[in-house]
């Protein structure tokens, strides 16, 4: 179970960290406690994994080039080509899905065409047929939502 | 108007983009790193911030570890003429955290409308979909729901061109 003050942060600062010169002492004033109990909290919460980081979100579409993209691996090869797309550096997501597309992974770069060539280069490691989906509108992307602490949702 | 040369941007959006060190005074940790003023450092990013370049900064949370262990993707084949207006239906919906369209890769991708909807088991994503699909009435257009299972990567992007 998280603490108080872990909750208090993901419920107010999922968006809106201050830029400032103190930013944690501002955190810490609104929550009554000491400035270095933020700093710890947070590194806590990183190191158990419930976050992932404190830091900016990029528009994916301005800061680079990035598409989702999927493969259908046989089951028993998974782990091993799972390790095989985490090792490009310009992977940052890689999950199980179910479907016959099982793979799923968002591939960022640059640019357009380091894009390609890290997908390129998946498609020739992997030889397995690759949905490529770059996306072309986007109606809503907000992951900093509201959680419900209570067993409810 | 943007505050530091293009590789001044660069090594900065290298610093940040897996997250600010959290020292007392994250600002001037990353402007010792980068041998760059503090204020520009700071102006940098709230100007990203404005022109929506960094879209939020904050904690960034691994839902799974904090309860919603179920996500599904739930992907539409809709008309190409009626995709925006679906994709407006489905923003609104509270449990929707991601909409958008995508290209189709045809014959084996027919799906260009995704939303992402986020709970905190199987059941309750299904019952948020269900509820959504009659809300909106969108029963007759065909759909396939992916749950997510392992996840062997999540982080944030890499975007800055590697120094060379």
């Amino acid at each position: 179970m998280l603490d108080n003050l872990s909750r208090q942060l993901i419920d107010c600062y999922q968006k809106g960290f201050p830029v400032g010169p103190r930013p944690f002492q501002q955190l810490a004033a609104e929550f009554g406690v000491k400035e270095q109990e933020v700093i710890d909290c947070l590194r806590t919460l990183r190191s158990q994994r419930v976050i992932t980081r404190v830091g900016p979100v990029f528009d994916h579409h301005r800061a680079g080039s990035s598409t989702l993209a999927a493969l259908a691996v046989p089951s028993e090869r998974l782990l091993e080509i799972a390790d095989f797309i985490n090792s490009f550096e310009g992977v940052n997501h890689n999950y199980e899905r179910e479907h016959e597309f099982n793979l799923w992974f968002v591939v960022t770069a640059c640019d357009h065409e380091d894009l390609q060539t890290t997908l390129q280069a998946i498609e020739r490691g992997t030889g397995m047929p690759m949905l490529v989906l770059p996306m072309e509108q986007a109606y809503h992307i907000d992951l900093g939502f509201q959680l419900q602490w209570q067993d409810k949702a | 108007m943007n505050v530091l040369t293009e590789v001044q941007q660069d090594r900065l959006k290298a610093a940040i983009q897996d997250g600010l060190p959290l020292t007392a005074t994250p600002y001037r940790t990353l402007s010792l790193q980068l041998d760059l003023p503090e204020p520009l450092v700071m102006e940098q990013i709230e100007h990203w911030l404005r022109e929506g370049y960094i879209k939020r900064m904050g904690l960034v949370v691994r839902h799974h570890a904090v309860g919603y262990r179920s996500n599904a993707m739930v992907v539409w084949n809709v008309a190409d003429d009626k995709v925006d207006q679906v994709g407006e239906l489905l923003r609104q919906a509270d449990c929707v955290t991601l909409c958008y369209k995508r290209r189709r890769q045809l014959p084996d991708w027919p799906y260009n409308l995704y939303c992402m909807i986020h709970g905190k088991s199987r059941e309750s994503v299904l019952t948020q979909l269900e509820l959504l699909t009659r809300q909106y009435e969108l029963q007759h257009i065909p759909r396939s729901i992916l749950f997510s299972n392992q996840q062997f990567k999540q982080t944030g992007g890499h975007y800055a061109r590697r120094a060379s």
